[in-house]
């Protein structure tokens, strides 16, 4: 680092550097990218999440393939069923063993379900592969009429108090911000274990083909205009939950970044910039976090953290209801 | 000795792998298990009892793995192979070789018969018998439990013999027989391998420090007496044998020797037999009484046949003998054994009287009637020779009469299960047997039986358990536990007729145990009622679905079969199948085991015991199996042999020379889908992509005038034609309710969404039992409307050829097969002239598999005429064909010119002028044809009568030579080769599934680069061959890549190319199979990615094209746009090898990657030349 600032934080009880993370993405499947990421001042790795549906498909599909559809007097079977195969998280886990043998900073797992069930055994695995901290991604999309909004955050608080027992490492949650009370279950996640909010996550937006009349899943990498609604919630739940929050979506630049710190933010992971720009995204946002900081006589991070929460800015009203009327009423102007 | 539920195939290998150091192989059923457990424990580094690890190598064919084992002999290594039927026909050359040279080998034959009027891959001897010729030694096991221990019999004895020996047993009977047998411990083995024998093998190796020479060429000065040398060596062999045979018996306490009696000490009547059958037969001199006096001499030593070692084991006080063979030799005064046994006696002085008789050809059941009926002829005043058993012969009369017995399983319990292939009613018969064998002191015995058909196969699993030895060589005729696992088997066949009286029958049916009972047809409810049985039911699918394994029922039925059969304690074998579960499915992740736990558990909670009234209660009756307006030999013929009594038919029922009636399949209405394609008019754009792809020509479109419409059904559904071509006519498209297998292809390409809801399309899945009557009646409506002439569908791309009539329907291949849409659309082109070579493989067995076949005839009576020789000689075969063909035609031509003026000139110039192949030309040919036979009909002369006869081939014929890779790539590849050099007018249809797919998915050199199949379970390291490129080069040869799922506009082009190019003509097509790991209700998405990733590359070279001055090769693939990867990714063949090593994957993804790259640069570069196509100068 090229600065003498204190950029330091504390996410979920691990010391880091500094705030700027890579985020869950496909970076930490590459071994070298991950290298490179570390090499260009990384505090931390998140690794992309193990999807619970997607595992028990492969299962699924494998065991079909294997037990042919059509056995006839003649063929049993159709493909050779090998005697060792990894159907489970092992690929997962070996990649998880592999960068947290080849880099000395944190590595975080993630793990992405949508119901309580035997593969929240898989954390207990990450944390022996060495995870230093587990994300659980619970993002789902409400479609069933029949799911009342109270049994939906019943089934994740429940998912978070069951990986958090079974793991010894700390566990956040990453949320999507489609929640009535944010705050209010942001309490109930807290009490249920969860060390940690991601706040929030981006996911699959599927998009219309007018010619085929077909929907297409589509991933857009973010925008930096996708940061104010991180900020808004930061400022709210900092000071409501107990634990660390991260903001994830909209960081581009250091003053993104600075801004997520200032909200509440004890790391902002950062996805799509290092997309775009690779891993020396993450030097130019971290060195210009601390130019910014020095050029403003702070004295380090910790003192501009959270200071533009609810509880702390200047006109809280403006993370209520009142700045949307008065952006409405500025256009008329 | 430790036990093993082992089948007869893994007992064979498990000694010949351990006893071996290499292992050349080809699969052929029923013996591929053999050479696929062998590639699979050598994969896994298993090693033989000499401490290595097995060479395991898949050539081309057998003659290929016959010469490969012949060389590896040479060189002093231990070697075996495994084979059956056509394939040891192959080996037949090299087997002399071997053994003139005196080559310790044994070799392993799961005797299957030999094709003569039909394929049949059914077990009998005709194949041994013709090797019995070659010098090979000859070992016969009859149950699993002796195919285990010949298996090193033989090889213990030839390496003390120096005679190769043929070690056979009977296919599928004991091949695919499950029992519970006492395992070969490796220091069995190995006592028996004697060290000096294996070292003098090694020391006569061909090697360059001590060289010598083979295979000389001897004249007739020295051949004679060089023959007669080996004398001494065929002498000395049966005592080689008996002392291995006295070796084995002090090592593991089983005696056998060549011939071994059994049977009353004082028996005047003896049967002499070979092979499974002996098992019953013993079992019915076992338990006659004493004053039956009766006995049966098992032969386990054919060649050399042994005279004093029989006639020893003859009681003296045998009067009558009947020598039983499992095979036919047309002409013959009697059967080989029969012939060696009468020479025998004669030779001994033995006053016997010797009849025999064939018995158990193709698998014919025999059981114990049959012989008691033996029995019974040999206590007859005048015993018949040349008799047969197990059938009725009402033209020769030559068939025994077979005595009524009461079915009795004796010590033994049985058990009959009847399921789909697909619900894995086998698997857990198979684990079932495993289970009650590992865990209780009983003997075990299962056996499996198939219909012919790929999709939706019926299975019935005959499963024995008893406290004796099992030597029931026959299906279980006293059930006391009946498993139906789908309830429609229950309209088609009487499932309850071996139920004993008070047996459980337990059914999976969605209906209660209240109502259950009245929703069975009334030949059911009579059989319950009337044996008294014990009725349960269970919806064992609906579960099975919940847990998202739809359709995998096993489970469920299994443990429901362990609660109620009482075979042993619940809680046990509850257990053992929870362990089993965790142990076979443990790989495939825990969610697979997961849910087939949850499935155990909810079985017991589900099960009911149902309510069994009084009396029958339902007037529904068994729907006939064919339909009344079916033709004679149909209903008389085909209709037995589908309601599963084939068995009863007489010799006079059938062809005398295997030639059989077309079209049969549209009678046999085997309603397998759940779900039907259901057509919205107002929608469908009239594009017919949905039929094109219908591998099962089970939707249809017709244009027609609005007339047809009279009389039509008040729901028909048509539609205003939309084109100019049929303009003011009406459209309709139409499913075959019961003809579709439900594979969603048709709805899956349709085009045509309603713009107000786009998940309704023009066609539909829906539920058939709520459509069936309404699409059954507008079916039968829809196929009295007449086809459109073709000679007005003036242009036959996509839309245009699907107005042909299909004449290939309704075949029994896979649900989603990838080969049929090909084939149909070739009968759609040119069925109606078509002649058609068919090599053996999955396209024989669907195109040409009893009861049904799906070649059919138009209204005129044409429609293609197909035959099926051989795997290897298709092309020849096909080339055949042509040279017949063009004789006739030639002859024609000559007669039409020399009777040029009494047919009239202008009648006979139109006959003789060249004219091109379209459907208006085609058309005025025939009736040109048709005039003429008038014309000739008063001439009174002798070249009239000799144009009658060829007069049908002035019109052409459309030849086609069709097969799979197996054929094209290995087998009939220097056929295939030869034929396309030859540049005759044939067009050859490849249909690339890129593996042996009928046997069961071993590699060919098609499979490409990366894939897992049988004999290369690690993934292929090698590219696919290019049959494309090599055709290409010899510049003459039209030669065509297509892949319909891709291109069907391409596909159409290039069948049409073909067939009107003069000179010989190729087409691979790529098709999609079940072998590729992947639900090919997603083929069409599957075959765009293997033609966007360049993996399959789509082109047309046509010579022609050069000889107009244009380039000849057109590449009709765009640039590639995915990567091949994304391809590999989503088959599981491909995706195996990243789940077991994913350096490996990646490195297979990166190759095949480079390799599509590269080939497209060829192709690219290829296509910009002028000289590569070279048009021959007849052309």
């Amino acid at each position: 680092m090229g600065s003498g600032m204190d950029l330091s934080t504390t996410y979920m009880g691990i010391r880091l550097e500094h705030p700027v993370m890579p985020g869950a993405g496909p970076m930490a499947d590459d071994l070298d990218l991950v290298k490179r990421l570390e090499d260009a001042g990384a505090p931390a790795i998140v690794m992309r999440s193990l999807f619970e549906e997607q595992l028990e498909e492969e299962q699924l599909a494998a065991h079909q393939a294997f037990d042919a559809r059509s056995p006839t007097a003649e063929a049993s079977s159709f493909l050779p069923v090998p005697h060792e195969l990894a159907l489970g998280p092992e690929e997962y886990l070996e990649q998880l063993a592999r960068i947290v043998r080849t880099v000395d900073v944190p590595v975080f797992a993630s793990l992405n379900g949508t119901a309580p069930g035997a593969w929240l055994e898989y954390g207990f695995l990450m944390q022996q592969a060495g995870a230093a901290g587990i994300e659980l991604n619970v993002h789902q999309l409400s479609t069933d009429p029949d799911e009342t909004a109270e049994r939906l955050e019943h089934r994740i608080a429940y998912m978070t108090s069951a990986l958090a027992q079974s793991v010894s490492i700390p566990v956040a949650v990453k949320l999507s911000p489609f929640f009535t009370s944010l705050p209010h279950f942001a309490r109930r996640l807290d009490e249920a274990g969860a060390k940690g909010l991601v706040l929030f996550n981006r996911f699959y937006q599927p998009d219309i083909d007018v010619e085929a009349l077909d929907v297409e899943p589509s991933l857009h990498l973010s925008h930096p205009s996708e940061l104010l609604l991180r900020l808004r919630w930061l400022a709210i739940l900092t000071g409501r939950f107990g634990g660390s929050l991260a903001a994830s979506g909209g960081v581009h630049d250091a003053i993104g970044a600075l801004k997520a710190v200032m909200c509440g933010a004890r790391v902002t992971q950062v996805v799509s910039a290092v997309l775009r720009g690779g891993p020396t995204k993450i030097t130019e946002l971290r060195d210009g976090l601390a130019r910014w900081l020095e050029d403003h006589e702070y004295e380090s991070l910790a003192q501009a953290h959270g200071s533009m929460t609810l509880e702390k800015c200047p006109d809280p009203s403006a993370f209520e209801r009142g700045n949307y009327i008065r952006i409405i009423g500025s256009w008329g102007r | 000795m430790a036990h093993a539920i082992l089948d007869g195939n893994e007992a064979v290998a498990s000694v010949a792998y351990r006893t071996n150091e290499v292992v050349a192989i080809y699969p052929i059923t029923p013996a591929s298990p053999m050479g696929e457990h062998a590639d699979a424990w050598a994969a896994k580094g298993l090693p033989n009892v000499l401490g290595t690890i097995p060479e395991v190598v898949e050539m081309q064919s057998e003659g290929g793995a016959a010469g490969a084992v012949h060389g590896a002999l040479q060189t002093g290594a231990l070697t075996t192979t495994f084979t059956a039927s056509q394939g040891l026909l192959l080996m037949v050359p090299n087997l002399y070789k071997i053994a003139g040279e005196l080559t310790p080998f044994c070799l392993h034959v799961a005797a299957r018969t030999i094709a003569t009027h039909a394929l049949s891959i059914f077990g009998d001897h005709s194949d041994v018998m013709a090797a019995r010729q070659t010098g090979m030694a000859m070992l016969c096991s009859g149950s699993v439990q002796e195919a285990h221990d010949f298996a090193l019999i033989g090889q213990a004895a030839t390496l003390a013999s120096r005679i190769p020996f043929l070690h056979f047993f009977d296919g599928f009977r004991t091949s695919h027989e499950i029992a519970r047998i006492e395992r070969l411990e490796d220091e069995t083995l190995r006592a028996m391998l004697d060290d000096d024998a294996i070292a003098a093998h090694r020391a006569r190796a061909l090697t360059p420090d001590q060289p010598s020479v083979r295979g000389t060429a001897q004249n007739p000065d020295v051949f004679f007496q060089a023959r007669e040398a080996i004398n001494p060596y065929y002498l000395a062999c049966p005592g080689h044998v008996t002392a291995a045979m006295d070796r084995f018996a002090e090592l593991t306490g089983r005696r056998y020797r060549p011939f071994d009696y059994f049977g009353a000490p004082d028996a005047e009547r003896v049967i002499v037999m070979m092979g499974s059958g002996t098992e019953t037969a013993r079992e019915v001199v076992e338990a006659a009484p004493a004053d039956d006096r009766i006995g049966v001499i098992a032969v386990r030593l054919y060649r050399p046949f042994d005279v004093d070692a029989f006639v020893a084991a003859l009681p003296e006080t045998a009067q009558r003998v009947a020598v039983l063979d499992r095979t036919k030799e047309p002409g013959a005064p009697g059967e080989p054994l029969y012939l060696d046994v009468s020479a025998t006696l004669r030779r001994a002085g033995r006053d016997v009287d010797v009849i025999g008789g064939r018995y158990g050809l193709s698998s014919k059941e025999f059981g114990p009637e049959h012989v008691r009926a033996v029995f019974d002829e040999l206590a007859a005043a005048s015993p018949r020779h040349d008799f047969t058993v197990g059938i009725v012969d009402d033209v020769t009369h030559r068939s025994l009469a077979v005595p009524e017995i009461a079915a009795d399983e004796g010590a033994a319990t049985g058990a009959i299960f009847w399921g789909l292939g697909s619900d894995g009613t086998v698997g857990a018969s198979k684990s079932t047997i495993k289970i009650v064998g590992e865990k209780t002191a009983l003997h075990t015995q299962g056996y499996f039986v198939y219909d012919s058909k790929k999709a939706g196969a019926v299975t019935v699993s005959h499963l024995r358990w008893s406290p004796a030895p099992i030597r029931s060589t026959y299906l279980v005729r006293r059930a006391s536990f009946v498993g139906c696992h789908r309830l429609e088997l229950l309209d088609q066949y009487d499932v309850l007729d071996a139920a004993a009286d008070g047996a459980a029958f337990l059914l999976d049916t969605p209906h209660g145990p209240e109502e259950a009972f009245d929703h069975l047809p009334r030949e059911v409810q009579d059989e319950i009622v009337a044996k008294r049985l014990r009725f349960f039911v269970i919806d064992a699918s609906r579960l099975a679905r919940e847990a998202g394994l739809s359709g995998r029922i096993n489970t469920i039925m299994q443990a429901c079969f362990f609660e109620i059969a009482g075979v042993m304690d619940v809680e046990v074998a509850i257990g053992e199948m929870r362990s089993a579960i965790e142990k076979a499915y443990g790989k495939r992740g825990p969610a697979v085991v997961r849910k087939n736990l949850a499935l155990v558990d909810a079985a017991l909670e589900h099960l009911h015991a149902a309510r069994v009234p009084a009396e029958a209660t339902s007037t529904r009756r068994r729907p006939p199996p064919v339909a009344a307006k079916a033709p004679d030999f149909v209903q008389r013929v085909t209709a037995m042999m589908l309601a599963g009594k084939g068995d009863l038919l007489p010799v006079s029922a059938f062809p005398v020379d295997g030639a059989w009636p077309t079209g049969t399949s549209r009678w046999e209405k085997r309603s397998i889908a759940a779900e039907i394609p259901i057509w919205d008019p107002a929608i469908c754009i009239q594009c017919n992509h949905c039929t094109i792809v219908c591998p099962h020509a089970a939707i249809r479109a017709k244009v027609f005038d609005a007339e047809a419409l009279a009389g039509a059904p008040a729901d028909f559904a048509s539609a205003r034609y939309r084109a100019k071509d049929f303009a003011d006519m009406q459209y309709t498209l139409q499913v075959a309710p019961e003809d579709c297998t439900g594979c969603t292809l048709c709805v899956k390409v349709c085009p045509a969404k309603d713009k107000s809801n786009p998940r309704h399309k023009a066609i539909d899945m829906a539920p058939k039992r709520e459509h069936l009557d309404v699409e059954r009646s507008r079916f039968d409506f829809f196929l009295e409307i007449p086809e459109i002439e073709r000679k007005r569908i003036h242009k036959l791309d996509v839309k245009g050829s699907q107005f042909c009539q299909p004449l290939f329907e309704y075949s029994g291949a896979c649900s989603g097969c990838g080969e049929t849409p090909y084939v149909k659309l070739l009968t759609q082109l040119f069925g109606d002239r078509a002649v058609i070579a068919n090599a053996t493989g999955c396209s024989s067995i669907y195109g040409g598999n009893l009861p049904t076949t799906p070649y059919a005839k138009n209204a005129d009576g044409r429609g293609p005429a197909w035959s099926n020789s051989l795997f290897e000689d298709n092309a020849e075969l096909g080339l055949g064909f042509r040279l017949g063909l063009d004789e006739h035609t030639s002859r024609a031509r000559g007669l039409v010119s020399t009777l040029r003026d009494a047919i009239g000139a202008e009648l006979a110039d139109g006959l003789l002028a060249p004219h091109a192949e379209d459907e208006a030309t085609i058309d005025a040919q025939r009736e040109r044809v048709t005039a003429l036979r008038a014309a000739l009909a008063g001439l009174d002369r002798a070249e009239a009568r000799a144009l009658e006869a060829v007069a049908d081939y002035l019109v052409e014929k459309s030849l086609w030579i069709v097969g799979g890779d197996g054929w094209a790539y290995d087998i009939g590849y220097g056929g295939l080769d030869h034929v396309l050099a030859l540049g005759r007018n044939v067009n050859v249809l490849v249909l690339d599934t890129e593996v042996y797919s009928n046997t069961g998915g071993q590699q060919s050199k098609a499979t490409p680069l990366g894939a897992t199949a049988k004999f290369a379970a690690a993934g292929k390291p090698v590219a696919k061959k290019d049959l494309g490129l090599e055709a290409l080069s010899y510049g003459h040869v039209y030669v065509a890549s297509v892949a319909m799922g891709a291109d069907m506009k391409q596909t159409v082009k290039a069948f049409r190319e073909a067939e009107a190019y003069p000179g010989a003509s190729l087409i691979i097509a790529y098709s999609p199979c079940i072998a590729h790991g992947y639900d090919l209700a997603h083929s069409l998405d599957q075959s765009t990615r293997a033609v966007s990733s360049g993996v399959w590359p789509l082109y047309r070279f046509d010579p022609r094209r050069a000889a107009a001055g244009e380039l000849p090769l057109v590449l009709d693939s765009k640039e590639p746009s995915t990567s091949v990867e994304e391809y590999m990714r989503f088959e599981a063949r491909f995706r195996v090898v990243e789940q077991v090593d994913r350096a490996r994957f990646k490195s297979f993804c990166e190759e095949a990657q480079r390799n599509a790259t590269r080939r497209r640069a060829l192709y690219e570069r290829l296509s910009e030349i002028h000289a590569l196509g070279a048009p021959r100068e007849a052309e």
